[in-house]
């Protein structure tokens, strides 16, 4: 089940080596994204996600916000 | 959306999964730094006055006048032990009568702006509703710095 974090957490999990995933359309992520996050739409997950990221370290999704 | 992405990476045997469910909108609002394109335009939190004086709800109009006037302000904000903001005094509120206390002189409830908002849309708004000042402040309400009309427009203009 995957755990719900905020802010603080995120900064945490990131100095550690976790994977940052922003999962909203790729336009908005040009426009503004966290700092080292990638971009990988829900579409795209679908097909990209298995070699896009390592299975092996700890993956961050985040959208805009709670909607 | 995240919530779902969350999960189908599960599916897929990623073993520590997270979500960051309140997103950029909380990173952003809490003046955090961004990459983009729109990285590098002037925002808010980047252009307000940060050594802008601030006052507490008990205190002497005139005492915090003086403090004001000396720091080479004419405006103070009105803030708690947590900084969190309870009301602005512009120039003409600080001209009121000096035995008052500043929360019964303050303007409640100003207007405010988030940090990451960009400087265009604020100077175009402050101009649309002839603010004279507003206080930037992060999504839980504390104070980042005080923006002032003149300064946003100033730097829409050089972009």
């Amino acid at each position: 089940m995957p755990t719900e974090i905020d802010r603080k957490q995120v900064q945490r999990l990131v100095e550690s080596g976790a994977q940052l995933v922003e999962v909203l359309p790729a336009d908005e992520y040009e426009e503004d994204h966290l700092p080292g996050a990638i971009s990988l739409p829900l579409r795209r997950l679908e097909t990209e996600a298995v070699q896009l990221l390592d299975r092996t370290r700890p993956v961050i999704v985040y959208c805009w916000d709670t909607a | 959306m995240s919530p779902r992405a969350a999960w189908r990476l599960e599916s897929f045997g990623f073993g520590e999964v997270y979500d960051y469910v309140a997103g950029k909108l909380d990173w952003m609002a809490a003046g955090l730094p961004t990459e983009g394109t729109n990285a590098e335009r002037p925002r808010a939190g980047g252009v307000a006055g940060k050594d802008v004086p601030t006052a507490r709800l008990d205190e002497r109009l005139g005492d915090v006048r003086e403090r004001v006037h000396a720091a080479g302000w004419e405006a103070v904000v009105v803030i708690n032990a947590e900084r969190v903001v309870f009301g602005l005094l512009r120039s003409k509120e600080l001209e009121k009568d000096p035995d008052l206390r500043i929360e019964q002189a303050m303007r409640p409830g100003p207007s405010t702006f988030r940090p990451y908002v960009l400087i265009k849309e604020i100077a175009e708004n402050m101009t649309k509703h002839k603010l004279e000042s507003s206080p930037i402040t992060t999504s839980d309400g504390r104070l980042v710095g005080l923006l002032l009309q003149k300064d946003a427009v100033a730097s829409a203009g050089e972009k």
